[in-house]
């Protein structure tokens, strides 16, 4: 435990003194959600929330901020690599799992940390939780998802040789796990034949969970949510941990 | 004097490359040991086999009396290694990078606390501790590596070209810094280097590596001492003949590289005008004479009949050719 603590130590100072990052990856969700908010609310009929957009859309931008900064703490395995530091790690006496565990839980904290960040403006612009104990439920859901998307980004990063290939990841991968999820369009709008594919998006239960706990509106049953959301940790953590075995 | 390392016909193959090629050696404790040659002859790859980041294609080593095959943890536990490349985290400042170090190798908060200061003093970094990595210099940074690398008490540590890139005062500073170490803490210090002035400066002993084999290994004097006598390079148009007149008894050795000739003599100066007599005898144009005392530099060009610059350029260009021929087949 006291390996993880350390490397998750690290992550928590980085995420603190990088300002202009946090700044920076609040931005595009936060102005996503102004824009499109405010601009389609009276454009957009929502069954079930009044037909509020904008509410709608709160726990869409929450979950893309914690799922995106999960992904790119994730893949900071890859700039360690360039900069000589992932050296120091490896060549110390501790396992794999280790380190792997400590960089998930680092990158966890720092992604639910972000998703609060757009939170907090949210409440302030529109955002009514009808059940306080929905903030949990929704806790749960940043937890998951932050979880899962950084081990999927330490899956991603132990494939990967360099940088070079991110971008590439960035617009076929996690854009698409991004769009499909139902964040930004009620997924009961979709044409039929498009339906089952936001079925296998894991981000699509992470965000009908978060809505629920938010909104007390979700189109897909908590449960079951809850279920798929867990089972996603599992499975990347487990990816993850295989993979980050052989990194070299 | 027990073996701080033992290493057995230790070999490692990349494809059909041999980077390390069946050497064996023993290092013994609190020795300065340098393992000198030219780029990609094969160090970093011995070191990192040592340190367990890679494992030998065949042959054993023993570090601290463990081996690396059977408990690398044990092995990474009895040392330290400072890489040829910054392995810095420079966003953090000097502090936090030996805590972090610290931690990882599970050395107590107290002890840890104590032993960071201690180090960072030693390596005069105690007044910048709190200030971020990515402000410090070159020769700051390796300062810093070093004292983490000591943090865990290591009984051997690993230095991989620990000068490279840094200035000459800086270096001088290192140097400094290195042969206290090993002076004062009777650490073992095993280095890879391909400058020969620091080998010669701060080893006890030298192994020359070149094309993975180990081609020499004794203590920089006796190979100096092994070319015989003083240096006397003729630098002549007409090398073979300035070799074929000087077959005199008192020139111990003759080589020959492009234009110059290169004579081993004991007390090289009461013969300089017996040189010049001889060589006017037989009509050789003589355009320079020049004489010096040996250095490992003279060792290595006599051993591989290179310079080690000339054996460096090799190489590089080796590795090229090795690593386009390997894209190429992994392409077809």
């Amino acid at each position: 435990m006291d390996i993880v603590y350390a490397i998750w130590l690290r992550s928590m100072k980085r995420f603190v003194r990088s300002k202009s990052r946090i700044v920076g990856s609040i931005m595009m969700p936060f102005f996503l959600l102004l824009f499109l908010g405010f601009g389609l609310n009276n454009v957009v009929q929502i069954p079930g929330l009044g037909g509020n957009y904008l509410v709608f859309l709160i726990p869409g931008m929450v979950a893309m901020s914690v799922m995106f900064t999960g992904v790119g703490s994730g893949v900071q395995i890859l700039w360690d690599k360039q900069f000589g530091f992932l050296k120091e790690t490896l060549v110390a006496p501790v396992s794999r799992l280790e380190i792997m565990l400590g960089q998930t839980a680092g990158g966890a904290t720092t992604a639910v940390l972000q998703g609060f960040f757009i939170m907090i403006p949210a409440l302030i612009i529109g955002l009514k939780v009808p059940d306080p104990a929905g903030f949990l439920v929704a806790l749960l859901f940043m937890v998951l998802i932050g979880i899962g998307f950084t081990a999927f980004g330490i899956a991603l990063a132990s494939r990967m040789e360099d940088m070079t290939g991110f971008q590439l990841i960035m617009n076929f991968v996690i854009f698409p796990i991004f769009g499909l999820s139902g964040a930004l369009f009620p997924i009961s709008s979709l044409p039929s034949w498009i339906a089952p594919l936001t079925l296998i998006d894991p981000l699509t239960y992470g965000v009908e969970g978060m809505r629920y706990g938010l909104t007390g509106v979700s189109q897909i049953n908590p449960q079951a949510c809850l279920a798929v959301s867990g089972g996603f940790c599992i499975a990347t953590a487990v990816a993850g941990a295989y993979l980050f075995r052989k990194i070299q | 004097m027990t073996a701080a390392l033992h290493i057995q016909k230790l070999t490692r193959c990349f494809n059909d490359l041999v980077a390390v090629d069946n050497i064996s050696f023993d290092i013994g404790q609190g020795e300065i040991f340098g393992l000198l040659g030219p780029n990609g002859a094969g160090k970093t790859t011995t070191l990192s086999m040592l340190a367990t980041m890679l494992t030998p294609t065949s042959g054993s080593a023993i570090v601290n009396g463990i081996d690396i095959g059977k408990d690398p943890d044990g092995v990474r536990r009895s040392i330290g290694i400072v890489f040829q490349d910054q392995s810095l985290d420079e966003e953090l400042t000097a502090y936090e990078n030996m805590d972090f170090h610290g931690r990882l190798y599970r050395i107590p908060t107290d002890t840890r606390k104590q032993r960071i200061e201690e180090l960072l003093k030693l390596v005069e970094l105690f007044d910048r501790r709190n200030d971020i990595v990515k402000t410090f210099s070159g020769g700051m940074r390796r300062r810093l590596e070093i004292a983490r690398g000591l943090l865990h008490h290591p009984r051997v540590l690993f230095l991989d070209e620990p000068t490279l890139g840094l200035d000459p005062q800086t270096r001088n500073h290192l140097w400094t810094y290195i042969a206290t170490l090993a002076k004062d803490k009777g650490i073992t210090i095993i280095l890879t280097t391909h400058y020969m002035d620091e080998a010669d400066r701060l080893c006890n002993r030298v192994a020359i590596i070149d094309h993975g084999k180990i081609i020499a290994n004794d203590t920089p004097k006796n190979l100096r001492d092994g070319l015989g006598g003083d240096l006397v390079t003729i630098k002549s148009p007409d090398p073979a003949g300035v070799a074929s007149a000087l077959n005199e008894p008192w020139v111990i050795r003759t080589e020959t590289h492009n234009d110059e000739v290169i004579i081993s003599v004991k007390n090289a100066d009461q013969y300089v005008s017996a040189i010049v007599t001889i060589l006017n005898e037989h009509r050789v144009p003589i355009t320079s004479i020049a004489i010096s005392k040996p250095t490992l530099e003279d060792v290595f060009l006599s051993l591989t009949g290179k310079t080690i610059r000339e054996q460096d350029a090799d190489s590089t260009e080796n590795m090229r050719m090795h690593m386009r021929m390997h894209q190429k087949m992994m392409r077809h």
